[in-house]
């Protein structure tokens, strides 16, 4: 091909425009990934500008450490228990199986440390918090109530942002340890049912060889999570157009991609943590 | 624009502006609002295809126009929500295009906005929607003397007797009072007003109508006040204004509106 350019002879054109149909499906959302994924960044860029500038809005982020966290404990607990019953039955079945029942506790400890009780935090709060925010912005945008705040000389970010994804990042490791609590009872209890042993011997020999760095970071990565749940909601909310059914794609949008990101991010966070902090 | 200004003083001027000695004085402090042939399209519908106005310290200006020709898309401009695609605004003299939040809010305490459907905050109560910029903007001023200069407004709207209740508990053309009084409590110099009257019944408008008037001759307000009623208009404006099809079909005063020979707008008096 000459270096003139696509445009430079008629054939080269028609062949240009014979592609297009085959590779603008996938170029399509290849775009509109990195389009969305700019205006986030810009937004996350206004945020923390926001948020590091006085004046704090102090009050604003108790009210929502609050609703983020309070209101989100017996949800997360109840996960947590649920995951450390089931994590329960099936360890002993298969640990029986192959004559390691010994290692009961330990299994237990660590699943439910390492990761399934932050992995439930993060889910279950980018359900019910994701929504809830992304939602509670969006019905504010469409009916010009952030219109209003901008026009009063107050910054939305600063207000509404900044609180609510400042909240959730500082909340999401003390759910975590909340779910992890109530999973290792309900395992300790699961367990217990099905071969007595005391709570005590439990605790001990399921923690016995860990160290403070096998707990920390796992339970510290979920204010990542954390992160990644209050900055899309908020977006999502803040940004969405077109009446009732624009504050429904709001916190539908918010929901799917928070869960979604908060999975890929422990994929990453796990191969971080176990490069930085080996076992 | 400001050609005349190297002319020696005392000759008269051909700009047609001058007709009157009082726009004359006007013309000569800068003006509030300076809108110069702005542009906005939403996709491919074109909104505004270059429009001008200005607004000049105390004085009132009613935009009107059909449903849809862009004016409360005007005023979104005027106040920095949206941004023309070419054109300036310039506010108290700024070119606003461009400008952070941070370098707008000056401004913006400065102006009023009542949006077309009130707006309030639906999470706080009346009182606390018209305390709203009080408390962010005024820590010099005491909590009792921000009640008291709330339920003053409150009061000057007619609705003092409604501070605590929810804005969903309020008619539209309450919220529309209360949005009103959001916008005057900070004694701001410019007001813009999206269709202040209407959903209002005949008294209340005319109350508003009075205390646009009151506004103007006491704290020398210069307002934009979108409208659909001529009436209004012609009470409470120093010019009119009027859109259709994103372009300004006709600028003056009510006379020359009523003189006008140009078809929209004699089609849009018999109608009105
Ligand atoms: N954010 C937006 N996105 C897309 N189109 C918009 C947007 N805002 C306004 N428009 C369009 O611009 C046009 C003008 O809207 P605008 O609200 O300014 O009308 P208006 O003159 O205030 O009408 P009314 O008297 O009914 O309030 C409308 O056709 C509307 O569809
Ligand atoms: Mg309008």
């Amino acid at each position: 091909m000459s270096d003139r350019g696509l445009n430079a002879t008629g054939i080269e054109t028609s062949l240009a425009e014979r592609r297009i149909p085959v590779l603008s499906p996938l170029g399509e959302l290849v775009n509109a990934f990195l389009e969305w994924f700019g205006s986030l960044a810009i937004f996350a860029w206004n945020v923390a500008r926001a948020a590091c500038t006085p004046p704090y809005e102090w009050r604003e982020l108790v009210r929502q450490l609050d609703e983020v966290g309070s209101k989100s404990l017996p949800l997360v607990a109840l996960a947590g228990a649920a995951i450390g019953a089931v994590l329960a039955m099936e360890a002993q079945q298969s640990l029986t199986q192959f004559g390691a029942k010994a290692l009961f506790p330990s299994a237990i400890v660590f699943s439910v440390v390492t990761e399934m009780g932050p992995i439930i935090t993060g889910l279950v709060v980018s359900g019910r918090v994701g929504a809830g925010i992304g939602a509670e912005l969006a019905s504010m945008k469409v009916s010009e109530q952030i219109d209003a705040l901008e026009v009063s000389a107050v910054s939305p970010y600063r207000l509404l942002a900044a609180p609510r994804i400042l909240a959730c990042i500082l909340m999401m490791p003390l759910l975590t340890v909340a779910a992890d609590f109530c999973g290792l009872m309900m395992g300790w209890v699961a367990g217990t049912l099905f071969e007595p042993m005391s709570l005590h011997r439990f605790i001990e020999s399921g923690f016995n060889g860990a160290t403070m760095s096998s707990f920390l970071p796992p339970t510290f990565k979920t204010a990542v999570f954390g992160l990644i749940v209050g900055l899309i909601a908020c977006f999502q909310g803040m940004t969405t157009t077109g009446g009732a059914e624009g504050v429904g794609r709001a916190a539908t949008k918010s929901v799917v991609l928070a869960s979604l990101f908060v999975i890929l991010a422990d994929v990453v966070l796990v191969k971080f943590i176990l490069v930085v902090f080996p076992l | 624009m400001n050609s005349f200004i190297s002319k020696p003083p005392d000759l008269p001027t051909v700009s047609s502006a001058a007709t009157n000695d009082q726009s004359v004085a006007s013309a000569n402090r800068s003006p509030v609002v300076d809108v110069d042939n702005v542009y906005k399209s939403f996709g491919a519908q074109h909104v505004l295809n270059g429009v001008s106005l200005t607004v000049h310290p105390g004085e009132t200006r009613a935009v009107l126009g059909r449903s849809g020709t862009g004016k409360s898309v005007l005023l979104r401009l005027i106040v920095g929500l949206q941004e023309p695609d070419s054109g300036s605004v310039r506010i108290f003299g700024q070119d606003i295009a461009g400008l952070s939040l941070d370098r707008l809010a000056p401004i913006r305490k400065k102006m009023g906005f009542l949006f077309q459907h009130a707006a309030l905050y639906d999470s706080l109560t009346v009182g606390e929607n018209v305390g709203f910029p009080l408390n962010h903007h005024r820590a010099d001023m005491s909590k009792s003397e921000r009640d008291e200069r709330v339920s003053q407004v409150l009061s000057e709207v007619g609705m003092e007797k409604q501070s605590d209740k929810m804005p969903a508990e309020l008619s539209g053309g309450m919220q529309k009072r209360i949005g009103l009084a959001r916008a005057l409590v900070m004694d701001p110099e410019l007001l813009l007003l999206d269709e202040p009257t209407a959903g209002l019944d005949p008294i209340g408008s005319a109350e508003i109508n009075e205390l646009v008037l009151k506004l103007q001759k006491e704290h020398h307000i210069a307002f934009i006040v979108v409208t659909h009623d001529i009436h209004s208009a012609r009470t409470i404006a120093d010019r009119l204004t009027l859109l259709d099809k994103g372009c300004v079909v006709m600028d003056g005063s009510f006379e020359e509106l009523k003189s006008s020979d140009n078809e929209f707008v004699r089609e849009f008096l018999k109608h009105s």
